[in-house]
């Protein structure tokens, strides 16, 4: 008697199953969406853990192994000062992820302040802040970012901090879209009529749905900003030697192309895996937590 | 039509201001003293004081600002601390060059993107349709500089094939008309150097355009697939219309459009990456001119060059918006 009502119990707690859950159970339907967020997990264990196990230290030299091919010893070959390409590519996905997280979080932040206050007051507010999202994307987002690394001078904290301010207008957007939309619904007429506070009404009603698109934006953002951050790198304009961030260290390879292709090689790989990694998820996402934004 | 158009146009009057004021505060932002900061700690005092002068930096801002814009609008874009001629001389070769790798990428991108989303969505499903999704996906995350280092070392150091750097051989110059080499040696009639120029566009083209290519494909793909099962379609089939003219007839033309906005997106940032292609390539556009700046803090080409590349962005998203209507009639501007 008593296990009947149990799985009673829980067949009605299957069928009330939350969104999330339903959302988790829609992502893992995609096995495509699953392998990206193998990689990811991946990925941030090998940031995590991976410095803990790897060979060498990041900037430990040693002339004498100069620009050695992928082996036994040096899985991934050597660089012109002869440090483990490995050891380096490891560290570097720390470097990475780090800045993809925390620039992403910067813009999520700002983002959804300012969405939050375009679409819920509207008038004089919303023209200003959407004029200024508007004149942020008529520039090329690599270009802005290239604009606020020059004022700023070239750090991996000031590539962060550009980063960070080029995503602003798209969550901004995205926030302001989703309150218009849900400003207008039932229970926030009701929470209005009963007299709750409008940072109230912000916080603990708006807020929270208008999370979805801007997690699955976040993800995919995640991914871009892992790669501007490799191109301000790149330029010489992110991180500086002898940080083993990959942008930089591709920068470093240019000048060993033909005898060193390895060096090369793998920073490369790094990149585009981790990306590949953060698109598939976030297209998972997309498609489990907002079906109507399905391309 | 034309009242859309002027309506569009005033809407961009205060993004264009925007951004020139973006664009000036380049300069103004720099913490500190900016002509000491251009200029570096050895600088005289009066070599600082000259620059602030040049720059205008003594007077307050909203009157520096304003001679910018003025500057602006009599075609002033600033002098080139570097090489001291104005930056409006000196800047259209870069940009021509510019113009003529993203025209090259954007082709490329948009005949393979396009015909490959056609056939996926064609042949839903198929292995054809997997392989391309696949390669798709992959490019879609491919760092563009990365790609052009291995694009690089395969095709020039290794199998060399494609020259690795430049624009043109240096032992044999062309002859610069409109600053595009691609009609210049057209115009010139010399078919061999044509050759040479088109060689030297391949790496860097396919490079910049792999991305945009990927999206183009996935974009098309689904539109396509919408689109195909819509009843029009159905009956054009039923009509005994063959296959590949309902496709390339009829369904494209409805698919054709949420591809426009991506293709005008893309050709924005293919400006973007430009910057990126043209410093490993050694290809002299606008990118590489900014980024040569960015190394001698050579703020007003630094300035101009964003103001530039960002006013040509702004510009083609308009006239894709304007595009929309003449593809799509059921587009109606009120």
């Amino acid at each position: 008697m008593a296990e009947t009502v149990i799985k009673q119990d829980e067949a009605e707690m299957q069928k009330v199953a939350g969104p999330w859950k339903e959302a988790w159970r829609g992502f893992r339907k995609s096995k495509v969406a699953v392998v990206g967020m193998g990689i990811v997990i991946f990925f941030i264990l090998l940031a995590i853990f991976g410095p803990l196990f790897t060979p060498q230290g990041i900037n430990e030299q040693n002339l004498s192994q100069r620009l050695m091919p992928p082996s036994s010893t040096h899985w991934m070959g050597t660089d012109d000062f002869g440090r483990d390409i490995l050891s380096r590519v490891v560290y570097g996905a720390r470097i990475s992820l780090w800045v993809g997280f925390l620039a992403v979080i910067g813009s999520v932040v700002v983002g959804s302040i300012l969405g939050i206050l375009a679409g819920y007051y509207g008038r004089w507010v919303d023209t200003i802040i959407s004029r200024i999202f508007d004149i942020m994307l008529a520039f090329p987002s690599i270009l802005l970012a290239i604009a606020v690394v020059s004022v700023l001078g070239p750090s991996l904290r000031n590539a962060l901090i550009a980063i960070a301010i080029i995503n602003v207008p798209n969550f901004g957007r995205l926030i302001r879209s989703k309150v218009l939309s849900i400003k207008e619904d039932e229970y926030i007429m009701s929470a209005k009529a009963i007299g709750m506070k409008d940072n109230r009404i912000l916080v603990s009603h708006i807020l929270p749905n208008s999370m979805a698109p801007v997690i699955v934006q976040g993800t995919l953002a995640i991914a871009t900003a892992i790669i501007e951050a490799a191109a301000l790198g790149f330029l010489g304009l992110g991180a500086q030697a002898p940080s083993p961030e990959w942008g930089k260290m591709l920068a470093d390879s240019r000048s060993y192309l033909t005898n060193a292709p390895w060096t090369m090689i793998f920073p490369g790989v790094a990149i585009m895996l981790t990306v590949l990694g953060f698109n598939l998820m976030g297209d998972g996402l997309r498609d489990a937590l907002d079906p109507r934004m399905k391309s | 039509m034309l009242h859309y158009i002027g309506r569009r146009l005033l809407q961009l009057i205060p993004v264009l201001l925007g951004m020139t004021f973006i664009v000036f505060m380049i300069i103004r932002a720099i913490p500190g003293d900016p002509a000491q900061v251009i200029l570096g700690q050895q600088a005289s005092e009066e070599a600082i004081k000259a620059l602030r002068t040049n720059l205008g930096l003594d007077n307050p801002w909203y009157i520096q600002y304003f001679d910018y814009l003025k500057g602006l609008v009599t075609g002033d874009l600033g002098e080139s601390l570097r090489t001291r001629t104005p930056v409006v001389d000196e800047v259209w070769p870069y940009l021509a060059a510019t113009i003529e790798l993203s025209l090259f990428a954007i082709i490329i991108a948009v005949i393979i993107g396009i015909n490959a989303g056609i056939i996926s969505a064609w042949f839903q499903n198929s292995w054809f349709d997997y392989t391309a999704m696949i390669i798709a996906l992959i490019g879609v995350s491919m760092p563009i500089f990365w790609l052009g280092l291995m694009n690089q070392w395969i095709f020039s150091i290794e199998l060399g094939i494609l020259p690795t750097t430049g624009r043109e051989n240096v032992r044999d110059p062309v002859d610069v008309i409109t600053g595009f080499y691609v009609i210049d040696t057209l115009i010139a009639g010399d078919f061999d150097q044509l050759a040479t120029v088109l060689k030297h566009l391949v790496l860097p083209g396919t490079a910049l355009a792999t991305i945009p290519m990927a999206i183009i494909a996935r974009m098309t793909r689904s539109s396509m697939l919408e689109v195909m099962r819509s009843d029009y379609v159905r009956t054009a089939r039923s009509k005994g219309l063959s296959m590949f003219w309902v496709v390339y007839k009829h369904a494209l033309k409805n698919a054709i459009i949420p591809v426009l906005t991506i293709i005008g997106l893309q050709m924005g940032l293919l400006l973007g990456g430009a910057i990126l292609t043209e410093t490993i390539f050694g290809w002299p556009g606008i990118g590489r001119y900014i980024y040569e700046a960015i190394g001698f803090r050579d703020y007003p080409v630094i300035q101009s060059g964003i103001l530039i590349v960002a006013f040509i962005f702004v510009m083609i998203n308009l006239f894709v918006d304007l595009l929309y209507g003449l593809v799509d009639p059921r587009i109606k501007y009120d």
